[in-house]
């Protein structure tokens, strides 16, 4: 859960924009929207993989509401849903994200980490810090010790307080698509 | 180029690192031509602080002239502006920028996550100052890069000197803010725990903020003359009396309206069991926090006066006198200074003369200097208030 100092319908728009999650969604390698209220996901995995799998919308309220599930096929099968609320007092949209995984068998968290390299719950707040500051700020808080921006896996990995070299530079910037 | 490496504990040294690049739109990039070292860098160089990485570029004190600006700060900045940079990093979009908490902004730190672990919430960005406020490069440099250009910044278009504006970064709002936080209403009495720069900046501030008498605490001869040589105060040496009577005396016997704790961390205490005591846990590491300026000012304030914390603090205090605070119907205020709201005001205060903060400066030295300026700041050796360094000497 977070809040963005961003009306709901700001917020979900920028949501809805499914090929633009990867901005701030960096499990995720690309989205692309077929038209059909149908969408197919990329995401990375570790040692350089990839995992697929196709989406239907399964509700979806301009303001309000997107909600979405897996369809048959996927390697994990996974719905979710992300609800814009006014906060009071016009103080922006409260932001909720849930997402369910049904892997075959044992313990969710672990395949999922075991999948993305994180555990869910650290995925996702981390991809609402970031959106937050795109929708904000219109850009992803990047600094010398965490030149990608707000990941909960390289906050004991960091690079040091001093400027990145040119290869890191370029290694640190692709994603800047705002 | 040149900067200042923090390399452990009691350990800096200048090194040749890459030039900063913009990395995102609305950064820019300063060449630095004037840079301080504050009395909160010496936390991170005694160890103290949590999160800090051999060759972390320390300062965040520094100003200089813009030669990059990315295509989001344009509109704000061009190339050849001269610019005081503040300490936070702030984004002047979410709500705690909103209400002029800049030192709290929710984008800036990029290990939000890190800094809930120890505060709760995250605090915003700073320059050189740990990874738990971001990890961003500091200003004891040759060149910055400044995130959120377009924010914070403040052009300096008139002829002042570097040593006339510089202290804008950090220093002077702070010590503003610490005075502003005491409410000072007219025939109030301040006390000032800490002669140092920011100590000296609250007590200038107080009076401008027409305080009826202010007194600054110290143990340091030099500091004491220094503040009464520039302004009208008092001052009191706590090892030379017992501070709560020699306050009674000046109070009509009620204690001071305000305190303002300007001394932070490492308080020294004039009992040595006392000392000895919150330094072991100190380095046992069972408390952080050395609170004795903290208890002090709380003890000495009068019932319902208001306690204004501008020393930096980093984590536990230990026998913190809240039956005090509660039953004397006691207001503690504190904060990281929010430097951007402060800025331009003193600004003006320094162009109409009513402030002059170059009385601080005690030492120059090249950057290349800066391992032993850090010694001679520390143990104040040769009188040492204040140290600026030069990048490009």
């Amino acid at each position: 859960m977070i809040t963005v100092n961003a009306s709901p319908e700001a917020a979900y728009t920028r949501w809805r924009d499914f090929e633009r999650l990867p901005t701030f969604m960096y499990h995720l390698e690309s989205v692309r929207a077929d038209g059909d209220g149908r969408t197919h996901w990329v995401a990375k995995a570790p040692a350089g993989t990839t995992v697929e799998w196709d989406a239907e919308i399964t509700d979806d309220v301009p303001g309000m509401l997107i909600a979405w599930r897996s369809l048959d096929g996927a390697s994990v099968d996974n719905s979710g849903a992300v609800r814009f609320s006014p906060a009071p007092a016009g103080r922006g949209t409260e932001i909720n994200v849930e997402i369910r995984y049904s892997p075959p068998g044992g313990a969710v968290g672990a395949l999922v980490a075991k999948l993305f390299g994180e555990e869910p719950n650290q995925q996702i707040s981390d991809a609402l810090r970031r959106f937050k500051q795109l929708l904000e700020t219109g850009e992803i808080a990047r600094s010398d010790g965490s030149p990608l921006g707000t990941r909960t896996q390289n906050q004991v990995h960091q690079h040091d307080a001093l400027p990145l070299d040119d290869g890191e530079a370029v290694a640190a910037t692709p994603e800047v698509k705002p | 180029m040149k900067a200042n490496c923090w390399m452990g504990a009691n350990r800096v040294e200048v090194r040749d690192v890459p030039d900063p690049k913009i990395l995102n739109r609305r950064d820019a990039i300063v060449r630095i031509t004037s840079t301080a070292i504050c009395g909160s860098d010496l936390h991170l160089y005694d160890g103290y602080v949590p999160t800090m990485e051999k060759g972390d570029i320390l300062g965040h004190e520094f100003m200089g002239e813009v030669v990059e600006v990315g295509p989001g700060a344009a509109s704000k900045l061009s190339v050849g502006d001269r610019v005081v940079v503040p300490f936070p990093i702030a984004c002047g979009a979410c709500l705690a920028c909103e209400r002029g908490l800049y030192s709290v902004c929710e984008n800036t730190n990029p290990n939000a996550a890190m800094a809930e672990k120890f505060f709760g919430s995250a605090t915003a960005g700073v320059f050189g100052y740990s990874h738990l406020t971001g990890g961003y490069a500091g200003g004891q440099a040759q060149y910055a890069r400044v995130p959120f250009a377009d924010v914070g910044p403040l052009k300096i278009e008139s002829d002042l000197t570097d040593d006339q504006v510089l202290f804008l970064s950090d220093i002077l709002p702070t010590g503003y803010m610490g005075a502003e936080m005491c409410d000072i209403r007219p025939g109030d009495i301040v006390a000032v725990w800490g002669a140092g720069p920011v100590g000296q900046f609250a007590v200038v501030s107080a009076l401008l903020l027409g305080a009826e008498k202010v007194i600054a605490i110290d143990r340091f001869p030099n500091r004491l003359e220094m503040i009464c040589r520039n302004t009208a105060c008092e001052v009191i040496n706590y090892e030379e009396c017992d501070v709560r009577e020699a306050l009674r005396d000046l109070t009509g016997g009620r204690g001071p309206d305000a305190c303002i704790d300007a001394v932070g961390l490492e308080a020294h205490h004039g009992s040595g069991p006392i000392q000895a005591y919150d330094r072991v846990k100190q380095a046992t590491q069972v408390e952080t926090d050395r609170p004795h300026a903290l208890r002090q000012a709380i003890t000495s304030c009068r019932n319902g006066g208001i306690v204004s914390v501008v020393g930096v603090y980093g984590g536990m205090v230990d026998k913190f006198p809240m039956g005090s605070v509660m039953n004397r119907s006691l207001t503690i205020r504190s904060g990281q200074c929010h430097v951007h709201k402060y800025m331009r005001p003193l600004l003006e205060h320094i162009e109409s003369g009513r402030l002059d903060p170059t009385f601080i400066i005690t030492h120059r030295l090249d950057l290349a200097d800066a391992a032993s300026a850090y010694e001679t700041f520390k143990h104040k050796e040769d009188e040492c208030v204040k140290v600026v360094l030069n990048p490009f000497p």
